[in-house]
């Protein structure tokens, strides 16, 4: 395997991509007892329409998050008993552009594994077991619908968004998994769990050589061909201007969304989404001049927060909490970076903004879930997230400032409002 | 890990656990307390003042900028129940020393502004700035209504307030709306300086530093903490079992029932209740799990808590209102099926594993670690994680049906829809 040193973070991992094109990747913590697997898929909730056999496929909503759940069911029971028979952790979840299974244990680590590579790799439908997951997902639909914090994220979306797959419910609607069937399940499998579109990542005190040598016995020899996706053509316009629902909350909450240019793979990717989080950071993160004044104005409390995100085709940074006048923040957020553009960044605040950033990176080194997720979605994009020292450094103020000339527009911004029932 | 606990003045205690392999350190000081109805909201009140603003730091901006330079070091307010005991103060987390760009030391300065939130706060005329104490008023008052924005927090806090109303365990940790419009500003002062003279202070360090230099660095920033007399902690009360199960119903415009149930448990055999928990609903092996949702797909989640501060044990479920009925009557088959000793062995395996892992990776969390010891400080614990552990391992299945024996229903919480009641 091939290893590399991050001295200034303290960290090595060791690559290397197998025969059958599954990555893995190890990274080695000595003294810690908990040691963390993490098997992903570059398949997630926006992955709807792709090409399987030279024939377009149409999928419903939601069915990267129903297969997540039914790969759990093996022909001999359970995976998810199985592990916690060990004492292991296990559990998965879905993103737009990933899905991803893991455990942590502190004993039985290999045997874990191999369960693990197992069951994700073998599906295992029967027409009543898919019938029968309706009912446990329907409830987790019905779950997040009452959640404001969904709503009103989803909803921002769905206005920043015309076409484009990433405004699609990651878990679909109860209407759209009801026309989930075990041989789309077994269609998706196919197509997506192919060693070559998976990546296997485990963070602890294990022996990498180990680590590849298990996922070469259980996975399969070879594997499928890539499989084109289709995400929709996607304007630069938002969809719509502003989107308001009542909920039963306790005070007005909104979220204003930027849509922003997207990155191609490649350092270019880490490098947009390290400016990406400088320029939320500079404009209002919680040591910003508009963070603090809007804070002293009693217009914005510790509930707000703003932040940068990315997916293939799409970024975009938002921002917002509980207030009571969501337009007059939205009107200030485009005031202060209109005047950062016309007067740049103070030297100072942007070295203080830097030190910060790097601290904060760094601290994220802690959590092992947070190593795995990102060496994961920088092998899926083509880049290197330990190097995030150096890019920070690469990155100037100039940078930041383009960012935010390019992407803090009035035409490029959605509202996105939940409010008391009247 | 070699844990050590001193007193390093009147009633104020030091836990030093060391750790090299963390990116941070971790620093926090908690004012331990009684909790009490009438004092509940001000203490709350109290740790989101003093964030605003020290004499050397007058305002959230030099703050924030003090704390960026310090590679964006964080001080959290926390406020938090143990027992029955309120835990007020501050958790810092700072990068660790080594990984100082320019060999930094970074513990001191974090440490002394730390003491400077505690003991010097920034004043007008001898009491609270106005400014800050009306403004973290209102948020307080929104934090607490905001409560009812997570329906399954809600009614988790609502079963837990239901059923121990009367006793310190029953007070919400925030306090509530009416307790918070009480707090006068001036009083408050004097409420400041009777806790931090006269309420138990525990510290905690977790990193790589050597223990005399914490000590001086905390000596040094807590040199003018007045200290008078100090107040005992509360101890752990046994909730009264009710002779009648008390029943309440709530209606809210919601998608999705939650139900929650509480148990007063008569037993005092803590490692056996632990276990018994885990193999009721306390992991994905358990028999709620199994049971209401994997078999009879009644819900996304139902699970249980057992807390080991106040020997009282929970269970949280979300269903749809037309099937209260179906999963009230299974959660209680899973408790009769767990006193009964109907167990397979596996499950008995699977839970104390689960346990286990939980207390063998505690030490790979800063947090986790903090708010252990913080836990059995509170209530006068002293057990290590390894020593429950060791307890837990030499549990028998006799001992756990025993436990479980004592187990009784006490109070039904039912979160319904406003349709489902008409």
């Amino acid at each position: 395997m091939k290893q590399s040193f991050y001295e200034r973070i303290g960290e090595s991992v060791h690559r290397e991509t197998l025969p059958n094109g599954l990555q893995v990747c190890v990274v080695p913590k000595p003294g810690f007892a908990k040691k963390y697997a993490f098997f992903a898929t570059r398949y997630g909730g926006m992955d709807i329409r792709f090409q399987l056999d030279g024939k377009w496929l149409d999928t419903p909503a939601g069915i990267a998050h129903y297969l997540e759940h039914k790969m759990f069911d093996t022909r001999e029971g359970n995976a998810l008993q199985e592990l916690a028979k060990n004492g292991a952790e296990p559990n998965a979840f879905t993103s737009n552009a990933m899905t991803g299974y893991y455990f942590d244990s502190t004993d039985h680590f290999e045997e874990n594994l191999r369960i693990l590579l197992s069951f994700v790799s073998i599906p295992w439908f029967t027409e009543e077991s898919v019938a029968k997951e309706q009912g446990i997902i329907g409830q987790e639909i019905r779950m997040i619908e009452d959640n404001p914090d969904w709503q009103i994220y989803n909803r921002m979306m769905q206005s920043l968004y015309r076409t484009h797959a990433a405004r699609t419910s990651i878990a679909g609607t109860v209407e759209s998994i009801s026309h989930i069937t075990a041989e789309t399940l077994y269609q998706c499998h196919k197509a997506f769990y192919t060693p070559a579109n998976m990546i296997l990542t485990v963070v602890g005190d294990v022996d990498p050589i180990h680590v590849a040598d298990i996922a070469r016995r259980v996975l399969p020899k070879v594997s499928g061909p890539a499989i084109p996706r289709d995400y929709g053509d996607e304007p630069e316009a938002v969809a719509a201007g502003e989107t308001r629902m009542e909920m039963e909350v306790s005070c007005p909450q909104f979220l204003t969304g930027f849509k922003c240019r997207p990155a191609a793979d490649g350092e270019d990717y880490l490098r947009l989404a390290v400016v990406g989080d400088m320029a939320c950071d500079v404009l209002l993160g919680d040591s910003s001049p508009l963070y603090l004044r809007l804070y002293d104005q009693g217009l914005i409390n510790t509930s707000f927060g703003g932040s940068f995100e990315m997916m293939p085709g799409v970024a975009y940074l938002y921002a917002g909490g509980d207030c009571k006048d969501p337009r007059l923040v939205q009107e200030e957020i485009l005031k202060e970076a209109d005047r950062l553009v016309r007067e740049g960044i103070s030297e100072d605040f942007y070295q203080q903004v830097r030190r910060a950033a790097f601290g904060a990176n760094l601290r994220g080194l802690n959590s092992f879930e947070n190593i795995a997720v990102s060496l994961t979605e920088g092998y899926f994009h083509g880049y290197d997230p330990f190097r995030f020292p150096q890019v920070f450094e690469s990155v100037t103020k100039e940078d930041v400032t383009s960012f935010l000339r390019e992407n803090i527009r009035r035409e490029r911004m959605t509202l996105s409002e939940i409010v008391p029932k009247a | 890990m070699n844990v050590t606990r001193t007193e390093l003045a009147e009633g104020v205690y030091l836990t030093y656990l060391p750790a090299r392999k963390f990116k941070t350190s971790l620093l926090s000081a908690q004012f331990v307390t009684p909790l009490r109805q009438e004092t509940a909201a001000a203490y709350a009140l109290l740790p989101a003042v003093l964030r605003r603003g020290t004499v050397s730091c007058p305002d959230m901006g030099s703050l924030s900028a003090r704390l960026d330079k310090l590679y964006g070091a964080r001080i959290d307010y926390t406020i938090r129940k143990k027992g029955e005991n309120q835990c007020v103060g501050f958790v810092a987390s700072l990068i660790d020393d080594s990984y100082a760009p320019v060999g930094e030391k970074l513990l001191e300065p974090v440490a002394a502004l730390l003491g400077e939130l505690i003991c010097d706060p920034a004043t007008e005329r001898g009491r609270f700035v106005p400014a800050y104490f009306d403004s973290e008023k209102t948020n307080l008052i929104d934090a607490i209504r905001s409560l009812i924005n997570d329906k399954r927090d809600y009614a988790d806090a609502r079963l837990l307030r239901e059923m121990c109303a009367g006793e310190p365990y029953g007070v919400p940790r925030l306090g509530d709306e009416a307790g918070v419009e009480k707090v006068q500003l001036q009083k408050l002062f004097s409420q400041y300086k009777d806790l931090i003279a006269s309420a138990r202070l525990e510290l905690f360090y977790c990193g790589s530093a050597r223990q005399e230099r914490v000590e001086r660095a905390l000596q040094a920033a807590f040199a003018t903490l007045p200290r008078k007399t100090v107040r005992d902690i509360a101890l752990v009360r046994e909730h009264p079992a009710r002779e009648e199960v008390l029943r309440i119903t709530d209606e809210m415009d919601v998608t999705q029932g939650k139900l929650g149930m509480g148990f007063s448990c008569g037993s005092s055999d803590t490692a056996a209740l632990l276990m018994g928990n885990t193999l009721f609903g306390g992991s994905s092996n358990s028999k709620l799990f199994l049971n209401v949702r994997e078999k009879l797909s009644l819900c996304y989640y139902a699970s249980s808590l057992y807390h080991r501060q106040k020997g009282i044990i929970t269970v949280s479920s979300g269903i749809e209102f037309a099937d209260y009925q179906r999963a009230y009557d299974e959660i209680l088959a899973q408790l009769a099926a767990v006193r009964n000793g109907d167990l397979e062995d596996w499950e008995l395996d699977g839970a104390r594993s689960t346990l286990l892992n939980a207390y063998a990776s505690m030490g790979d969390s800063q947090g986790k670690l903090e708010n252990f010891y913080l836990g059995q400080a509170a209530t006068g614990q002293s057990e290590s994680p390894e020593e429950l552990a060791e307890q837990v391992r030499n549990v028998t299945a006799e001992r756990i049906f025993a436990a479980m024996e004592t187990v009784k229903l006490d109070t039904v919480y039912f979160l319904q829809g406003k349709e489902a009641a008409e």
